[in-house]
């Protein structure tokens, strides 16, 4: 039973859909969003519905820096991102905004640990940008495996040696035998905003039974998204990200 | 943790006598009715006591053997559970170690040529699945009764698309002293051209006797791998072919950009030791003078890994290209189009190997006519027109070889050839309507398109 590893939805409901459809045709039983589902992108309500109805059939979802945005002001945004957010503020109801504010920083099943930035300071969000914070968001974890977000490039991470880690830089469609015995932090990627210059959706599938783990690239309607950020008068940055995949 | 013994039985394998006992494992002849072949399970030693090294190697291993296919490595059975019953079931590979074979002294050149083809046929399978071996030796090269070599033991090897489990082990990791490239010494394990480096050593030795580097026993004694001129394998052998040191001294270049870049063109040199275009490499008689040796020393100190490419990736930039020339119709209005072909496809690679082949009809054996000196004349008649066809692509001699076959079936002949010596495209001319006399060549470039086991570009002259 594969569990879908979605995060950094920022709002791309093209990406969000390319992404769900993929992870169905792969054999998906199950959803877990890691975070960020709004922000610098145009379609906040569909993305928030979706989740919102997959979350009513036993998805996970966590809350990642831009959800709790849209409840209470975060000084370390930089111009473009704050007015991405104040737009988004506007543009969810509350109902929405009180399923955004009542998500959880962080969920355990078994040996897996689904979180947004670092399970080492969940609320901090804090980057996972070298092996030495994985490490350290993997000991808070106590889990096999923690599945994360925030940083938008895909990578693995994974214990070696005498408590050493490693990072990987996997291909997509590869299927890697992520065997338990060791410990894994896989940050899956960003379906709506992907940084690499590829401008195709990331996220990855995990198979808790056959210990396997799979990063995928989905080709989705960029060029639409990123019109539709233009035509709803957010910042022409945001825009631009998501025409390249910068 | 439960543990293996004659008798016993694990997840359904009846376990024989023990084959292999060494200080990383055991290996134990095992029965499964079902599996149709015989088969091995390997167990590690691990658990107190042991070092930590047998159980990442192990499990490594377990982790990339299944992802291989193709003849050159054992079959992947089954995987214990690495944390209860850790074993690995292979195919048992029925055949001689290398290492045996060596034993009993060095080896004459045409047989060195044809193991070391095998092993480089097998190097290149693996290469292509984005895989290294990284720890080839005689004792891991099995040599099987049909010729082929398989390769055993990949406890230490890389597979690009996956972890390496290893990356933090670099001293353990770096292989097995005598046969360890200058790469691997200093912590790269990406490196396709790190197995032609062993292959290089493995290939002095079976034409010496000796290692070309001796067996160093400290990490400074590895490092000298940077920058060590090995002796030239004909002052050891006189009797050795001038060829077979060019080929040597290649492989065992320390920087890899100077090595052969595909294991497919040591194949294709050992198979065709007249086509080797010789160099000083050819020539030396001793090690490289104390001026040399220092400068090359000097180059080692700033060393450094070279970029990563995937394996895959890094054999595709130097491709085996095969031409299909009909001589037989000099003339034929499509040659330029071949050769413009022929020419584009070779400008997309860098490090391109070009192979020219003409098939031309075996003479039938009718008494009294054709001697063999004349058959011996059309053959190089032949050559001659090949030749000329490939002048105006103005190619330097070692990345073009030139092959006249005689067959009474072009297109076996073509598929064999191109199968024999890893071509990854093939070039041939389509049959073209108002050449009657060419009529056969419909035949020949359809069948060839059907069964090649690469690519195949049919150049065919525009409807005017």
């Amino acid at each position: 039973m594969a569990i879908a590893l979605l995060s950094d939805l920022h709002s791309n409901l093209e990406a969000l859909e390319a992404c769900l459809r993929h992870a169905r045709e792969g054999g998906a039983a199950r959803y877990a969003f890691l975070g960020d589902l709004v922000g610098y992108g145009a379609d906040p309500q569909a993305t928030v519905d979706t989740v919102q109805r997959y979350a009513a059939e036993g998805a996970i979802a966590v809350k990642g820096n831009h959800d709790e945005a849209t409840e209470k002001r975060a000084g370390y945004m930089n111009e473009a991102t704050k007015d991405s957010i104040e737009w988004t503020r506007k543009a969810l109801d509350g109902a929405r905004k009180g399923f955004l504010a009542a998500l959880p920083l962080v969920v355990r099943e078994q040996d897996v640990c689904f979180v947004h930035a670092s399970a080492a300071s969940p609320a901090r969000w804090e980057y996972v940008d070298g092996p030495g914070a994985a490490r350290r968001s993997a000991e808070a974890a106590q889990a096999a495996y923690v599945f994360c977000g925030h940083v938008h490039e895909q990578l693995l991470y994974f214990e070696s040696s005498q408590g050493r880690w490693s990072a990987f830089r996997p291909t997509p469609g590869q299927a890697i035998p992520v065997g338990r015995r060791r410990r894994w932090l896989a940050i899956v990627g960003s379906v709506g905003q992907p940084r690499d210059g590829r401008a195709t959706a990331a996220y990855a599938l995990f198979d808790p039974q056959r210990e396997q783990l799979t990063f995928h690239r989905v080709p989705y309607d960029h060029l639409a998204a990123a019109r539709k950020i233009r035509q709803a008068g957010l910042p022409e940055f945001h825009a631009f990200r998501v025409e390249r995949g910068v | 943790m439960e543990r293996p013994e004659p008798g016993s039985e694990i997840d359904g394998f009846r376990v024989g006598e023990c084959v292999h006992s060494g200080a990383q494992g055991l290996i134990f002849r095992v029965i499964r009715p079902e599996l149709g072949f015989a088969a091995v399970m390997k167990v590690p030693r691990v658990g107190p006591g042991e070092p930590a090294e047998n159980l990442i190697s192990f499990e490594t291993e377990a982790m990339i053997l299944p992802a291989l296919a193709g003849a050159h490595v054992p079959r992947f059975v089954a995987a214990g559970d690495l944390a209860k019953t850790p074993y690995l079931v292979t195919e048992w590979i029925e055949g001689e170690s290398l290492d045996a074979k060596l034993k009993r002294g060095p080896l004459d050149a045409s047989e060195v040529a044809r193991i070391g083809a095998a092993i480089a046929d097998a190097l290149h399978g693996l290469h292509q699945q984005d895989a290294i071996h990284l720890d080839l030796k005689p004792d891991n090269v099995v040599l099987k009764e049909d010729g082929e070599a398989v390769l055993i033991d990949f406890g230490l090897a890389h597979h690009a698309r996956y972890p390496d489990l290893l990356a933090e082990e670099k001293r353990f990791a770096a292989g097995s002293a005598p046969y360890v490239s200058p790469e691997q010494v200093l912590g790269t394990r990406s490196d396709p051209r790190s197995d032609i480096f062993a292959l290089g050593v493995i290939l002095y030795e079976m034409a010496t006797g000796e290692l070309p580097f001796g067996v160093p026993a400290t990490q400074a004694g590895l490092r000298d791998r940077l920058w060590v001129d090995p002796v030239p394998p004909r002052a050891r052998a006189r009797e050795l072919p001038p060829w077979l040191q060019e080929l040597i001294l290649r492989c065992l270049e320390p920087r890899a950009e100077a090595r052969y870049q595909s294991a497919a063109h040591v194949a294709f040199d050992l198979r065709h030791p007249e086509q080797i275009a010789l160099t000083a490499r050819a020539r030396k008689t001793a090690r490289a003078g104390l001026p040399a040796q220092l400068a090359r020393w000097w180059r080692a100190r700033g060393a450094r890994p070279a970029p990563r490419l995937l394996p895959n990736a890094q054999v595709a930039t130097a491709p085996v290209i095969m031409v299909a020339v009909d001589t037989t119709h000099a003339d034929d209005p499509r040659q330029p189009l071949l050769q413009r072909a022929t020419a584009q496809v070779l400008s997309l690679s860098p490090e391109y190997r070009l192979l020219c082949v003409s098939v031309i009809r075996a003479g039938p054996v009718v008494e009294g006519a054709g001697t063999a000196g004349e058959v011996a004349g059309a053959h190089l008649e032949h050559l001659v027109r090949l030749r000329h066809w490939a002048g105006p692509l103005r190619l330097p001699p070692e990345r073009q070889s030139l092959h006249v076959i005689e067959s009474a079936s072009p297109e076996r002949a073509l598929l064999d050839f191109a199968r024999r010596n890893h071509a990854d495209v093939i070039l041939l001319g389509a049959p073209s309507a108002e050449h009657q006399a060419l009529a056969w060549w419909r035949s020949v470039a359809s069948g060839v398109t059907a069964h090649a086991h690469c690519s195949v570009y049919v150049v065919r002259a525009g409807q005017k």
